[in-house]
């Protein structure tokens, strides 16, 4: 042990109340002037906006008139409000691109797993949509899925279809359309996060199971999917999060205005329109406050599954 | 022949025929993925032709486009702007996330869970959620129609944080004490012993929020003027307009893309690496 060099007493006549140790006050000064510019960034743009939006939610703040405490009357307009109730039901829609997402980002990365040649390439050809704008991407798949674009010219020539089918233009399959893309896009970012557990898996479990006469598919099913466990949960919860807060895609396809016909409405662009082009704010924030709460539920539901599933394997 | 050899034939068959499977499926979904892009460049040296006819190569390329969108669109402004922009809240963000997370990491102190959890718990909020009350901040503080308006509440990234945190946390523990005893203030114990051992994660921190906000559409259109729109904001209101015929707005977009795909192409590894590497912590 190191013989203290302070005068002897000092530390005790000194002490603290409420058992603070004088180190370790002197350690906070010091870390919190560390972080202090960028926590009053954080504060400012990131703390005091979430929190706030809550008591907006109960007020009727707009750009037109003063703002009142009006209770639960923006929710008592929600629910007679048949645009919110599409732009829920669709958020909601929207968590099936979760499932599938996943399935496929894990087949794909099983199949880079497996060595081959070239699989960097490949990798990089996977992520170009990860990392392009959703304006660009946008932009492309507006080109492509166009009444008289790529996709249906190549159907019609092919005399598959007799008239273009209206990927965007009708209500029945815009969106659907937009769940295909989120999937193309979002495809190479879960597929890392599984190859890269995959790479880091304990071989010798799969090469003892193979000894045993395991087939492929039951060393699939019963080693690789229960060791991906961890990464399922945590990219099914990112996912879903981003599925239900759905803005991006729609706002870029639709360029805002979530048609045809609204029926392309979520949640997170509804919430926008009500702020941005009618400048109500509190019915805005009202609408942010509900899909807030649904992503919360979410994610709790989701995380206590995921302890119990836990319980299970462990 | 045997039967052993029979088998062991049988299942080098089955292995080939496994490999050129995984090859058709790979080259498919690659296809798919880079495919558009493909599409994409190739129509914007169609000027001279009809851009829905299926054949995939221009039959008489021509650069008209890019003369076009250099002239019409003023495209050098726009990217000038998502440099100024991206290139100033990367800066930032370098510098706060940088020191923010060194505390997080090394230092015992006052609140440092509830920042930690405070910080996790922002990723799980929509990233729609406090755009009003940011655009009224904007305005109060008269930043609307300025690049600071949009750098300043982008200049703190928090997953840039926690990635940094634990690169931080990585650093031996060891070499920290002995520079200590040696009499070195923390300031100095931060600058000269842990940022050159956490220098790649910096790298990766810049590279990830260089596309992060050369990519943002949103809040740009939100607080500048047209003129001072970025690429991506101005190629979103571009598209939307029917003043502009596509291939112009094609011949845009990939000069828009080309930026970041360069540099992701260059530091791939680093990128691709840390997004598999996100979930370890």
């Amino acid at each position: 042990m190191n013989i203290p060099t302070k005068k002897p007493g000092r530390s005790a006549a000194t002490a603290l109340p409420l058992g603070l140790s004088r180190r370790k006050l002197r350690q906070t000064m010091i870390a919190w002037a560390f972080m202090l510019p960028a926590m009053v960034i954080l504060a400012l743009f990131v703390f005091y906006p979430i929190i706030y939006s809550v008591p907006l939610a109960f007020t009727d703040y707009s750009v037109f008139s003063e703002t009142k405490f009006i209770g639960l009357r923006n929710f008592q307009r929600l629910i007679k409000d048949h645009d919110f109730w599409v732009a829920l039901q669709n958020s909601l829609m929207f968590v099936i691109v979760v499932p599938i997402l996943q399935i496929l980002s894990i087949a794909l990365a099983v199949l880079m797993n497996k060595k081959l040649r070239g699989t960097t390439t490949f990798r990089v050809l996977t992520y170009l949509p990860v990392v392009t704008s959703m304006v660009a991407v946008a932009i492309i798949w507006k080109f492509i899925f166009d009444s008289n674009g790529l996709v249906n010219v190549f159907l019609m020539e092919k005399g598959l279809i007799s008239e273009p089918i209206r990927f965007l233009s009708s209500a029945k399959l815009a969106l659907p359309t937009m769940m295909a893309i989120t999937i193309w896009q979002g495809l190479g970012y879960y597929m890392m996060i599984y190859l890269s557990a995959l790479q880091h898996f304990p071989e010798e479990l799969v090469e003892a199971a193979i000894l045993d006469g395991a087939s492929g598919w039951k060393i699939f099913w019963r080693i690789r999917i229960p060791l991906l466990q961890p990464q399922i949960w945590f990219c099914s919860m990112v996912s879903a999060i981003a599925a239900l807060g759905v803005f991006d895609v729609v706002f870029t396809m639709t360029n805002g205005a979530g048609g045809p016909n609204k029926s392309t409405y979520v949640l997170g662009l509804y919430s926008y329109i009500q702020a941005f082009s009618k400048f109500d704010f509190g019915y805005s924030a009202a609408i942010g406050l509900v899909l807030a709460v649904i992503t919360a539920v979410f994610s709790i539901v989701l995380e206590i599954y995921n302890r119990k599933a836990g319980d299970i394997y462990d | 022949m045997t039967k052993q050899q029979n088998l062991k034939l049988r299942r080098q068959a089955r292995k080939g025929a496994g490999i050129t499977g995984s090859y058709l499926v790979l080259i498919l979904v690659a296809l798919l993925c880079a495919g558009p892009f493909l599409w994409l460049l190739s129509t914007s040296f169609k000027s001279n032709e009809n851009i829905y006819a299926l054949n995939f190569l221009p039959q008489h390329p021509s650069l008209a486009a890019y003369a076009n969108v250099f002239k019409l669109l003023n495209i050098g402004r726009m990217l000038w702007n998502s440099v100024i922009i991206a290139g100033g809240g990367v800066l930032g963000n370098l510098i706060l996330a940088t020191l923010c997370a060194y505390p997080l990491a090394k230092m015992d102190f006052y609140g440092k869970k509830l920042v930690n959890n405070a910080l996790l718990a922002t990723m799980i909020i929509p990233a729609a959620a406090g755009l009003i009350v940011n655009y009224v901040t904007i305005q109060k503080l008269q930043l609307g129609g300025s690049f600071w308006g949009v750098i300043l509440p982008n200049s703190v990234n928090v997953f840039s944080i926690i990635m940094l945190r634990q690169a931080y946390l990585a650093v031996p523990k060891e070499l920290l004490d002995s520079a200590r005893i040696d009499g070195a203030g923390e300031l100095k114990v931060w600058w000269s012993i842990l940022l050159p051992q956490i220098r790649p994660s910096m790298l990766t921190v810049v590279i990830m929020d260089f596309v992060n906000k050369w990519n943002m559409f949103l809040w740009p259109l939100l607080v500048l003027d047209v003129e001072q729109y970025p690429v991506a904001t101005g190629m979103q209101y571009i598209s939307q307009s029917f003043e502009y015929k596509f291939i112009n707005v094609a011949a845009g977009t990939v000069l828009s893309v080309l930026p970041v795909l360069i540099l992701f192409v260059i530091f791939q590894k680093q990128y691709i690496n840390n997004t598999g590497g996100a979930v370890k912590g």
